[in-house]
């Protein structure tokens, strides 16, 4: 069953900048997408026009579908009962989306509450229950504790425990990594992987990272300059790649494993409607 | 064998922890604790690590922007830690560095003809070369000497940023995270370039970087580095298919190789927890905290850093042993 459609999606900003330029994603129930791009490439945006969360700069057209339901028009109203409830997201840097005036637990508690009929103590002990499950130890104690008083690695586990309190249809999850190391994004990683298949939430994962896609998405849409130029399930995406984008994208990414390069290869950018790739041709 | 070009031995860096109104005392925290470095000319010595270990820190004392506490350098036969800042600058024309963020380390208010004349007009010097040739070297265009950083793309501003290091003609440059701000296909330009570079003037590197890739790519020689200390240094090939500390081990099994079969079936050792706080570092060893093979003896005795064949030293107390067969 298809969770998430987006038909000829487009996000013009009165700058005059088109950043997402006609694309077209479905995400099934219970799958993980990849989407993968370099700066500049949509993908943050797209994350965003699904949520409604663009500043009103941005002029969205084109369809997005949630579970049956056109999202792209409707109120605030209709949007926020989704958010949190039916589609969570998560960010690059938990800090910045954390309140640091209140007890983490407290805020995991506050947006169970939000959509759910709940007392205060009912609602703490399903935060505690959360903490624990996304692997914060000593989670009762934790939960008293303030986000200035975790690590990095421990703020994203919490961030990830308030968007599955409710246990939401969709996760966004926007570079959900990238700001992490990579021991700590191993640990990451497998807390998703493992959520996943307890729970079947679908996830729509945006990265970077090649790696990361590799790891979790079953299928992937490479995204440049607004569109997607390449789509695919992962083994046909990293396999079969059709794209000379898609194939300098896994090309130049300098690996642990395998033959070394002397030297790597370098990119040649699909022509965009926007014209020009600077950055690439320097 | 040539004389190294860098010498480090020994250098550790603590500081102050101060707190409240008064800026009270509180204790020390040791950033580089004993680390030891050698350069040979023309070569790339990576050193990886977490945020935290110190890497950064260690870039920042070789160049001597941050003053050891301890510890010797030596540039090209020259000591370097007791010189003052007058004496120091002949010096630095073979000492120069790379930053992370090529727009915080290029001045806005400068032209890149003036950027680029700064390493030259400091040190009292008749340009080596125009400024024209200088940007065509790291594949920029004459034109765009005119230019201010902010008219430049992240790749691009690095590129200058390069052009800066290398005005003075250094025989070595020390490499602070230079790619980890660029997308991968611009960071794949800018690897490449270093290495022309380095084939073209016999500069030696050193590279600091967190990501394993990126570093094997460029190094010939590699240190990892964990809470001050390195914990292994090897060659390149050996280090990536032969390591021998469980933290190397644990780093190399944590990065996702970007292949989707390989990277669903392969073991992975996934360390527990988080790194230690430098303030309160563990007794003994300090990886034991998240050591799969931490015993007794890691908790009484600091492990020392230790030759276990040529040129491949580890500190720890219970190493994987050479001849085991790794799948990378």
């Amino acid at each position: 069953m298809t969770l998430l459609t987006v038909r000829g999606l487009s996000v013009d900003f009165l700058s005059g900048v088109r950043a997402v330029d006609g694309l077209d994603l479905e995400l099934a129930a219970g799958r993980v997408l990849g989407v993968v791009g370099e700066s500049g490439s949509g993908k943050s945006v797209t994350s965003l026009a699904v949520m409604g969360l663009l500043p009103p700069d941005a002029r969205v057209t084109g369809e997005v579908r949630f579970d049956g339901r056109e999202l792209n028009g409707v109120g605030q109203r209709t949007l926020r009962g989704l958010r949190g409830n039916r589609i969570a997201m998560i960010f690059q840097d938990p800090l910045s989306c954390l309140n640091p005036y209140y007890p983490v637990g407290f805020q995991v508690a506050e947006a169970y509450r939000a959509h759910r009929r709940a007392g205060r103590r009912a609602a703490h002990r399903v935060a505690v229950r959360m903490l624990e499950r996304v692997g914060i130890p000593e989670p009762e104690r934790r939960a008293r504790a303030y986000p200035h008083e975790f690590s990095g690695g421990m703020r994203q586990r919490v961030m990830i425990a308030m968007a599955l309190c409710l246990e939401p249809d969709l996760l966004i999850a926007d570079e959900p990594t990238t700001a992490l190391d990579v021991t700590v994004q191993a640990q990451i990683l497998d807390l998703l992987r493992d959520l996943r298949e307890r729970s079947g939430t679908a996830i729509m994962l945006i990265t970077h990272d090649m790696g990361v896609v590799a790891g979790l998405a079953d299928d992937v849409v490479v995204m440049y300059g607004g569109r997607a130029v390449e789509r695919g399930t992962v083994r046909d995406v990293f396999y079969r790649p059709r794209e000379t984008y898609t194939k300098g994208l896994l090309a130049c990414v300098p690996r642990v494993d395998g033959p070394l390069p002397v030297r790597l290869p370098t990119l040649r950018t699909p022509v965009t409607a926007a014209g020009e790739a600077s950055e690439v041709t320097v | 064998m040539n004389p190294p070009v860098l010498e480090a031995s020994d250098l550790v860096k603590r500081f102050p922890v101060r707190h409240g109104l008064t800026r009270r005392l509180v204790g020390h925290v040791t950033a580089v604790d004993g680390v030891s470095l050698c350069v040979e000319p023309g070569q790339t010595l990576g050193v990886v690590g977490e945020s935290g270990c110190g890497k950064s820190t260690v870039a920042r004392l070789l160049t001597r922007l941050v003053e050891p506490t301890s510890g010797t350098i030596r540039v090209a036969g020259r000591e370097l830690t007791a010189l003052d800042e007058v004496a120091l600058r002949p010096v630095r024309r073979d000492l120069q560095m790379v930053f992370q963020d090529p727009f915080s380390s290029l001045n806005p208010r400068q032209t890149v003809q003036q950027i680029l004349a700064s390493p030259y007009l400091y040190q009292g010097l008749k340009p080596k070369e125009p400024v024209e040739e200088l940007l065509e070297r790291v594949g920029l265009r004459p034109e765009h000497a005119a230019r201010y950083p902010h008219e430049f793309s992240g790749g691009q501003a690095q590129r200058v940023g390069i052009a800066r290091a290398l005005a003075p003609r250094p025989k070595l440059v020390v490499c602070d995270e230079p790619v980890s701000a660029l997308d991968v296909s611009v960071q794949a330009q800018i690897l490449n370039l270093l290495k022309d570079l380095q084939e073209e003037y016999g500069l030696a590197y050193v590279f600091i970087a967190h990501d394993l890739g990126v570093v094997r790519q460029i190094s010939a020689r590699v240190a990892v580095m964990y809470l001050g200390a390195i914990v292994e240094t090897a060659d390149r090939d050996t280090l990536f298919s032969h390591a021998a500390h469980p933290y190397t081990h644990a780093l190399l099994s944590a990065v996702p190789l970007p292949d989707p079969d390989a990277e669903r079936s392969r073991e992975r050792i996934t360390l527990r927890g988080d790194l230690p706080s430098p303030l309160h570092p563990p007794s003994g060893c300090p990886f034991r905290t998240r050591c799969p093979k931490a015993a007794d003896r890691c908790a009484a005795e600091r492990p020392a850093l230790q030759a276990i064949a040529t040129g491949h030293e580890v500190a720890c107390h219970y190493p994987e042993p050479l001849s085991a067969e790794r799948t990378s």
